[in-house]
């Protein structure tokens, strides 16, 4: 545990911090991106997009009608 | 950018692939069932048009605005399988997420280690929803879309929780605690309709619940398996490309 502790706060004094920090936005849009689709095609309330998703819905056991 | 790429392509790959096997998939039992089930809401549809129509109702002729649809045939199938393979992506994003995340702490994921988080994809979006919410055919009685929306992310979200504490968690004992919110949604259980049942005879709703299930396990295990193999091909085609020569 305490060694734990003690890398992590290694970690974050290091000069890699910002370049890390940079690092996890493409990480972290690419989730948004993901859960966006998601979203889009399983439980958007559009009626075209319930159209047309209709079969993928009701296989993926998405909450449906 | 670089680690974008990294992260899209390996999805957009496994998702075109996966979406594809889920459509055939669909056409063995799930797709069948969902037709079939649309000739009961049909003809129940009618019955409720002939009433109003009987009732002396001057919009029954005329044509009611409609929003879009796809015509059943090609162009239904077409859509489907373009849905399939949006959904495929948009999973296979998340998978990537992790495994670009594995990969930055050294753990690399080859496609028997995506077997499992295809698995976990599973439990979390399929399995632990249906428990509650089991897949329905079109025409079942249910409740409230609003409530059995929001009891579905949260289900998702909290199994996503306990499988991430359970696997991941340091020190190990707190693992234990992945319990929790696994259990929670069930406890506090998922919005049902004051009726069960359907328009399409019960035999056919269970059915689909199985056959839903099974064609969604095959999916994300494809899903699992092929989007860590992209990643580990990408990632040897990237080495070959930068070493020195």
């Amino acid at each position: 545990m305490a060694t734990a502790v003690h890398s992590t706060a290694k970690k974050l004094a290091s000069p890699d911090t910002a370049r890390g920090v940079r690092r996890l936005w493409p990480v972290f849009f690419a989730a948004l991106l993901g859960l966006s689709i998601i979203y889009g095609v399983g439980l958007a309330n559009s009626s075209a997009l319930h159209n047309a998703a209709h079969d993928s819905r009701h296989s993926l056991a998405f909450p449906c009608h | 950018m670089a680690l974008l790429g990294r992260i899209l392509l390996p999805a957009v790959i496994a998702g075109i692939l996966s979406g594809a096997l889920l459509t055939g998939l669909q056409h063995i039992e799930v797709i069948p069932l969902i037709y079939q089930a649309e000739t009961f809401e049909n003809s129940a549809a009618a019955v409720h048009a002939h009433d109003h129509e009987a009732a002396g109702g001057l919009e029954a002729g005329a044509p009611e605005s409609e929003p879009w649809a796809p015509d059943d045939g090609i162009e239904r199938t077409a859509i489907t399988l373009l849905a399939n393979i949006v959904a495929a992506v948009g999973f296979a994003l998340l998978l990537s997420v992790a495994f670009v995340l594995l990969s930055a702490k050294g753990r690399s994921v080859v496609w028997r280690g995506g077997l499992l988080w295809g698995l976990a994809g599973f439990g979390i979006f399929n399995l632990a929803p249906a428990l509650g919410l089991p897949p329905e055919l079109p025409g079942s009685e249910a409740a409230a879309l609003d409530g059995r929306q929001g009891w579905w992310i949260l289900t998702v979200v909290l199994t996503a929780l306990g499988l991430g504490l359970i696997a991941f968690a340091r020190p190990v004992y707190v693992r234990a605690l992945g319990v929790i919110p696994l259990v929670i949604p069930h406890v506090i259980g998922a919005p049902a309709p004051e009726h069960h049942g359907g328009l399409a005879p019960q035999e056919m709703a269970e059915r689909f619940v199985y056959a839903s299930l099974a064609t969604s396990a095959a999916f994300w295990l494809a899903l699992g398996a092929l989007t860590a193999f992209a990643h580990g091909r990408l990632a040897r085609f990237r080495r070959g490309r930068t070493s020195p020569a």
